[in-house]
């Protein structure tokens, strides 16, 4: 309770409420995983019931446009579904994979900077020298290829079957040097005090040292990092999805619903291909403008 | 000068070596190649053949010494899905992917330089901000929607500008140009707007951020106790000191254009090495894969080749063995 | 007359929780070639009171009162083209630490050459050949082999000593020293106060030296005024003030200061420390702390009042001291 009220009087609360670009984008945020989350209870109608959906439903223009249909606000895409349905579904699903992917990147980022921090030498060279060269490389070509090879190591069939996870595999292997180097760094920092030095004293092992000790103190850093890479993560789903590579028309995210859209762009039903995408462009852009706010909240030099 | 280019280069020969193991372990080891390649009837006599003449019998290091050499010489094997030549089949289509890539490049620092400095300096002017709120729009868009979303207009809508493929090409010498034709310039604007984007908005930000930092520093300050006039302080001393890290990180961008040309190229149904891939990929065509892999390795290490050179050019600290060298 | 005046000076901050008065009316003159010791805990407002002046307080702080005079004519509400060429030319600034204050991408001697041509118009020629003058002037050894170096090249002091010459280059009248050797190690600030004492003499320059090293202040200043949470505590000629301090602040700093001539068991020290802006006491501002503090000290600020050789901002001296 108490701890409630410091945190409205904060200074960063004041600044939240100062702000209204922030403010805005904390809702937009707060409405797209809402209906995410929510959507079995929310959507009006459920996209993956094969039963419900009937080609003569197909093309439904949007509600608004002079032969639109009222039960389909924004109209149908090319089986038939509803696509406000199909977009809160296939956000749940884009949200699913980057936080996913993300967690995935964090854990394994973050087990490798302590280690490699805390250890020091050799194990630390070699381990920066990969998340150095794999930093060079851009993350969506590491996630294409990832995925890529796995397409061909893994049999069709199962490989179907695992879609998703394959995807949030390629997708958080791709990121993780960012969360690897920011651990190493504090870690580095943190090694050096006196408390660390103490455990050592007292015979604690490396790894309650790294986990019970180093760990809760470099988690600032790795925390924004996360919230930063989210939006990143959204795009690259959004991406191999868009390509081809990413999931199936089965189990339509975002990117899956823009690429389906993006073929009926040249016959007129741009709305397949627009709602999704400005359901994206929103959410990234919120998460972005978020970030940029609490970056300049948390570094006051730059007011 | 001379011994950092040597010393630079030796330094990139073992990425490029490990690189070349990855791309090699996937060649080798993923997709089993012999079965590809013989098809659906073989006898056990036939594959051992075959297995002997691709040297798969020999010891690791043997196959890969034998795969680096052979790469050294432009050869990458067979395509499983196209039966041909990895090598000739992207070499075919880098050109595409080059001429794209470059003018999105030209693009992206012509017009993102500028309005990073303008939005800098005007820090709090109403310009500066619609760019500032522009440019957040234009990094949140991904690639693909911008692409989508500029056929929309320009080719469907308004149907000035073709929304596929690269026009009327020219051959000079063995380099397919579209550059030299009105109608491969039209085909070009769409997807370089589109590839460019990204990176203009990001070197925007970049360059603004960096010249808000170097503002405040002692010793811009200390140019304003000197006197020097705003012109002379913004962009002599402001802009050249914005410039030392931003190098690095366009460097790493223009990277990232080869990377993205993928995107762009799906998008537009554009000839290059990203489309090859692309389609690669969706078939597990391993030699392609580890192919391109090798050939964007080799780029990016150049692209970083020449942003040491020009760092070294810009940042008279790197140049060492002259005075005291030591800082403090 | 006095080269820079300085009346009733305010600068105020604008924050969220109201506006904060940085300093407070200071005023104060500084005569041609003399040299006015500034002193002061930090955060008393010194450096500030020179950025003012200079007219390059950083955003959002401003001059809210009070005026700023050189040789007579007020600077402190010039356009900012106007104040630029004053700047350099009329009064030099010296920052503190040199490892920041060079550009690191310019030879040092392209940055004087710089700043002789913005202020005084030479060529090219002439204006290396004055660069290179002041680079033996102010100690820099095989200055002519050194002069396209760059700032990496020099160790710190050198460097203070290139700030100094880059400083004084377009001859100003008056220049403002804020804190120019506390970046630097031990041994050599006493080299560089020197240096900075002989070449404003030759050059007939004034100096305002600001600085919390009360023995800088002691062997280089003609006066000193001392600074205390936005205000002057006490200002006089720098003898008096260090041998009988009016102002029981005054008196605690010099208690401060080491000495070989008289063995003093230990050194004094003030107790408490100075207030923050948000929370001024009411009175004098010294008042928490002070030992001699009585019941007037509380309730109304004293202003500063002739105490002897010096005047001291003290009730202690209401009678006329």
């Amino acid at each position: 309770m108490q701890a409630l009220v410091r945190f409205f009087d904060s200074d960063f609360f004041y600044s939240f409420r100062r702000n209204p670009v922030a403010m805005v984008s904390a809702f937009v945020l707060a409405v797209c995983i809402g209906g995410a989350v929510m959507a079995p209870l929310l959507a009006p109608y459920n996209p993956f019931d094969l039963a419900s959906l009937s080609l003569m439903d197909s093309f439904r223009p949007p509600a608004f446009v002079a032969d639109g249909d009222a039960s389909h606000v924004i109209g149908t895409d090319d089986q038939g579904r509803d696509l406000l349905s199909a977009i809160m579904y296939g956000t749940r699903v884009s949200i699913f994979v980057a936080a996913l992917a993300i967690a995935f990147a964090l854990t394994l980022g973050t087990t490798i900077g302590l280690v490699a921090g805390y250890l020091g030498g050799a194990v630390d060279a070699v381990l920066m020298r990969i998340a150095d060269v794999q930093l060079t490389f851009p993350a969506i070509l590491i996630a294409l290829l990832v995925d890529g090879i796995l397409r061909a190591v893994l049999p069709r069939e199962f490989h179907d079957r695992m879609e998703i996870w394959v995807l949030i595999f390629a997708i958080g292997i791709a990121r993780w040097p960012q969360f690897a180097r920011t651990v190493r760094g504090s870690t580095l920092v943190e090694r050096g005090r006196e408390y660390v030095m103490a455990a050592q004293v007292i015979g604690l092992s490396p790894r309650r040292i790294m986990t019970g000790h180093i760990l809760p103190n470099v988690l600032g850093p790795v925390l924004v990092i996360a919230t930063l890479n989210l939006g990143l993560a959204v795009l690259d789903e959004a991406t191999l999805s868009f390509l081809g590579v990413g999931l199936a028309p089965t189990e339509p995210s975002l990117g899956t619903l823009i690429r389906i859209g993006n073929n009926f762009l040249f016959s007129g039903e741009w709305w397949i291909t627009i709602f999704p995408g400005v359901t994206l462009a929103a959410m990234v852009l919120s998460i972005n403008l978020l970030g940029d706010w609490l970056r300049d909240a948390l570094n006051p030099r730059l007011r | 000068m001379f011994a950092f280019i040597i010393a630079r280069l030796f330094q990139a020969v073992p990425v490029l070596l490990a690189v070349a193991a990855i791309s090699f372990a996937m060649f080798a080891y993923v997709g089993d190649p012999v079965t590809q390649m013989l098809g659906q009837d073989f006898t056990e006599a036939q594959r051992q053949t075959l297995v002997k003449t691709l040297g798969l019998d020999q010891p690791f290091w043997v196959q890969y010494s034998r795969f680096v050499w052979a790469a050294l010489h432009g050869e990458f094997g067979l395509s499983f899905r196209l039966a041909k030549p990895v090598g000739s089949l992207i070499l075919e289509r880098m050109p595409a992917t080059l001429e794209l890539a470059s003018v999105a490049a030209l693009l992206a620092l012509s017009v993102g330089v500028p309005m990073g400095v303008y939005t800098g300096l005007r820090r709090n002017g109403l310009l500066s901000r619609v760019f500032m709120v522009l440019s957040l729009v234009g990094v949140s868009l991904p690639t693909f929607l911008i692409g989508i979303l500029l056929i929309l207009v320009f080719a469907v809508l308004l149907g000035w500008l073709p929304s596929f493929g690269r026009g009327t090409l020219v051959q000079v010498g063995g380099w397919s140009t579209g550059l030299l034709t009105l109608s491969g310039l039209k085909a070009l604007i769409l997807p370089a707007v589109t590839l460019g984007m990204f990176q203009m908005t990001l070197i925007m930000r970049l360059v603004r951020a960096e010249m808000l930092e170097v503002l405040r520093s002692d010793y811009i300050k200390f140019a304003r106790a000197r006197g020097l006039s705003q012109r002379a302080i913004h962009f002599g001393h402001a802009l050249r000191n914005t410039l030392v890290p931003v190098i690095t990180v366009v460097g790493l961008q223009l990277g990232g254009l080869l990377a993205f040309s993928i995107v762009t190229e799906t998008v537009f149904q554009w000839p290059g090495m990203g489309l090859l891939l692309i389609q690669s990929i969706a078939v597990a065509d391993i030699p392609v894969m580890s192919t391109y892999l090798l050939l964007i390795s080799v780029m990016f290490v150049t692209i970083n080749l020449i942003v040491d050179l020009l760092y070294y050019a810009v940042d008279p600290r790197l140049r060492i063995g002259r005075g005291g060298g030591g800082r403090h | 007359m006095s080269l820079l005046e300085v009346e009733n000076l305010t600068v105020e901050f604008p924050s969220r929780r109201g506006t904060l008065r940085a300093i407070d009316g200071v005023s104060f003159a500084i005569d041609p070639g003399e040299v006015l010791g500034v002193v002061g805990e930090s955060g008393a407002g010194k450096s500030l009171t020179g950025a003012a002046i200079i007219g390059l307080l950083e955003p959002p702080g401003r001059i809210a009162g009070g005026r700023v005079l050189l040789a007579g004519k007020r600077i402190d509400d010039l356009p900012p083209e106007r104040m630029r060429a004053i700047r350099g030319r009329q009064i030099g600034a010296i920052f503190q630490d040199p490892l920041t204050t060079l550009n690191p991408l310019y030879s040092i001697g392209r940055q004087l050459v710089e700043t002789i041509q913005t202020h005084l118009g030479l060529s090219d020629r002439d204006a290396r050949a004055r660069a290179l003058q002041w680079l033996e002037d102010v100690g820099i050894p095989a200055a002519r082999s050194r002069i396209d170096a760059y700032p990496h090249e020099f160790s710190g002091g050198m460097r203070q000593r290139v700030v100094i010459a880059l400083a004084l280059c377009a001859e100003p009248r008056l220049v403002i020293a804020d804190e120019p050797t506390t970046a630097l190690d031990v041994s050599i600030q006493a080299q560089i106060i020197a240096l900075l004492k002989r070449v404003t003499r030759e050059h007939g320059t004034a100096v305002m030296l600001v600085t919390h090293d009360m023995g800088v202040i002691a062997e280089t200043a003609d006066r000193v005024a001392v600074m205390y949470a936005g205000r002057i505590a006490e200002i006089g000629p720098v003898r008096d003030v260090v041998k009988t301090p009016a102002h029981p602040y005054s008196e605690g700093l010099m208690g401060s200061i080491p000495s070989l001539e008289h063995r003093v068991e230990r050194l004094r020290q003030i107790d408490g420390a100075m207030p923050r802006l948000t929370a001024i006491p009411a009175g004098c501002a010294f008042n928490p702390r002070c030992a001699a503090v009585f019941a007037r000290c509380r309730v109304e600020r004293p202003e500063l009042l002739p105490a002897g050789a010096t005047r001291a901002a003290c009730w202690l001296h209401a009678g006329g001291g």
